[in-house]
């Protein structure tokens, strides 16, 4: 009896300690966006306040959110940034339904369909994407400027369509998709293209919206491509085009770059949660070989 | 009859996307190991053919080389950190504990952040004096810090306090500030690699062990640890090859200073390529970059094979 209770008590320690712990991490993780936020809300123009001034207070001691900054920084008379907005929501989009449709595709004939070279040609995707990343840069560019697409929406989505990553992770999950049921389904007459849109696709949901994810993400924080593609403050996106705020405002405005950085940040975060529960799945699938 | 109508179908379903592999990432190789071998400037088209000097000069360049030892030491403070990080929280998270997927989601939020937005708001926590870190640490061990008496007479030194470092500024300190803001951010995919590894490993095989009377951290070296061998070695391998390649941090950060501190070589590369418009060597210089990631990859592969072989005899 005795016993029993004593193993009650530590079980509930450990909880507790391990509790304590989560939220230590969670503390550590989030400090930064926490302070990010409080930065945003002091008065345009003022200097890092110091952590006891953290919660902006006006004049009466009361607390006190300016929330103009975002209204100035959405709204700066020298830079468009509904414009950015635009670019990124429009960039991203498009490469997310583009690349999805690309991507399935191609996995669909890499998961059910036999032909010689097939694994050759998959070796090169796989290939490509652990080892073009630092050399396709320039004769990307070099490829972009004679097709004369430079600083356009094409240098900023083509390049974009298709990606070797979402057609590995979707094959991952079309192999796992019982063969009987396209067998099923070619007996009652369908065609592989039948089955890519009316058996594998519906089956997949999720493997898509995790492919999609993953594209989002990526494409909504590249930095490099869109610098070096796009030259002209119109054809900025999000990502590029804030970064100019804390080179061109200096170290000195920080409600204003906080202010900027969270709007970059926000439409992230809302994604990431209707979308959080897809990127483990995704993850676990991409590492197995 | 039939197989030749599903080749035919295999290589339609796939050639939209090998179209495109083949113009943005194939060609566009061979093409980049073709400018390596000329005298190219981006911007005034003129192309001299100088052979492989180019590479002779870039591996005798002393920025170069140093960029090149500034990325081995970037990848082996943010790596190990990075992965020893993920494998504690993966092993945290993994507990069954009520609410812990909501953890778990917090954790991932770092990593799907803006380059950009993360990058302004760490040189916010590394500003001297007012940074986040610097103010937090001040306060309490600074000279007026609350716990400075108490620190000060444990080390019977009256005079000791800490002084506000100027971490991006510092030489000393900038590499290993990038370092640290790495594994802060990168926590999400790798402790989800881990979880998965981990929720991998039969149950079975901890009962055995238990059995045999190996209590937790025993468990933890002879059961966990070899069950997590393939994961560790992905992990490994990818963060490598990120760490590598790194660039958003450093151009935002520090501009590759002070004093070419935080030169990587990603960012050397693109200094050479859009800065200084020397195209051919910055393509030969990414050729070296792409040869150094092939060979620490092999590398990896080799000493994991190595591992594995080592725990199937014993």
């Amino acid at each position: 009896m005795r016993r029993k209770t004593w193993d009650k008590v530590r079980g509930a320690l450990w909880a507790t300690g391990l509790y304590a712990l989560l939220i230590a991490l969670a503390a550590f993780l989030l400090a930064p966006f926490v302070w990010m936020v409080l930065i945003s809300v002091h008065p345009w123009n003022t200097p890092i306040p110091a952590i006891s001034d953290l919660i902006p207070r006006g004049p009466d001691g009361q607390v006190h959110l300016d929330w103009s900054n975002y209204g100035l920084v959405l709204f700066d008379p020298n830079l468009p940034v509904a414009r950015f907005l635009f670019n990124s929501a429009f960039v991203t989009l498009t490469v997310v339904v583009g690349q999805t449709l690309v991507s399935s595709l191609a996995a669909y004939g890499f998961a059910k369909l036999h032909f010689r070279g097939r694994e050759l040609v998959f070796a090169l995707f796989l290939g490509s994407m652990m080892f073009a990343g630092p050399v396709t840069q320039i004769p990307v560019y070099l490829l972009l400027r004679s097709l004369g697409w430079l600083d356009s929406y094409w240098a900023l989505v083509v390049p974009g369509l298709s990606s070797a990553f979402s057609v590995f992770l979707l094959r991952q999950f079309f192999m796992q998709i019982p063969a009987e049921l396209d067998e099923a389904a070619r007996i009652d007459g369908a065609g592989d293209f039948r089955i890519y849109a009316r058996v594998v696709m519906p089956l997949s949901k999720a493997a898509l919206a995790t492919a999609a994810a993953f594209t989002f993400f990526g494409v909504w924080t590249d930095f490099f491509n869109p610098l070096i593609y796009t030259n002209s403050v119109e054809m900025r996106t999000l990502e590029v085009g804030l970064s100019i705020y804390k080179n061109s405002y200096g170290g000195s405005n920080w409600p204003a770059q906080m202010t900027a950085a969270v709007i970059v940040m926000l439409p992230l975060l809302v994604v990431f949660l209707f979308v959080q529960r897809y990127f483990v799945k995704g993850i676990m699938l991409g590492s197995i070989k | 009859m039939m197989r030749r109508r599903e080749a035919r179908l295999g290589w339609l379903f796939i050639s939209p996307a090998f179209f495109h592999l083949v113009v943005f990432a194939l060609f566009p190789m061979g093409y980049a190991l073709y400018l390596s071998f000329f005298k190219w400037h981006l911007i005034k088209d003129v192309r001299q053919y100088v052979g492989s000097s180019n590479y002779a000069f870039c591996l005798t360049d002393e920025t170069f080389l140093h960029s090149l030892w500034n990325s081995a030491k970037y990848s082996l403070l943010s790596v190990p950190f990075g992965m020893a990080l993920g494998l504690a929280v993966a092993i945290l998270v993994n507990q069954k504990l009520r609410g812990i997927s909501i953890f778990r989601t917090i954790y991932y939020i770092p990593a799907i952040s803006s380059g950009v937005a993360i990058a302004m708001l760490w040189i916010y926590v590394y500003l001297p004096e007012t940074g986040l870190l610097n103010s937090m640490a001040l306060g309490l061990l600074g000279e007026h810090g609350r716990l400075t008496p108490m620190v000060a007479s444990m080390l019977g030194k009256p005079d000791w306090h800490l002084a506000s470092i100027d971490f991006l500024n510092s030489t000393q300190w900038a590499m290993i500030a990038l370092a640290f803001m790495s594994g802060w951010g990168g926590l999400g995919p790798k402790m989800v690699l881990f979880l998965a590894g981990l929720l991998g490993i039969p149950q079975s095989l901890y009962e055995a062990a238990e059995l045999d009377g190996a209590g937790r951290w025993r468990s933890f070296v002879s059961v966990t640890l070899p069950m997590l061998a393939p994961t560790t070695f992905f992990v490994l391998v990818t963060s490598t090859i990120g760490a590598l390649q790194v660039f958003t941090p450093v151009y935002m950060m520090t501009k590759g200073g002070p004093d070419e501190s935080t030169n990587v070589v990603g960012y050397q590369i693109y200094q050479e390529a859009w800065v200084t418009f020397h195209t051919g060597l910055a393509a030969a210089e990414s050729f070296v970059l792409l040869a150094l990631i092939a060979v620490v990859s092999l590398a990896q592969f080799r000493m994991m094979k190595s591992t594995l072989v080592g725990y199937a005899t014993t």
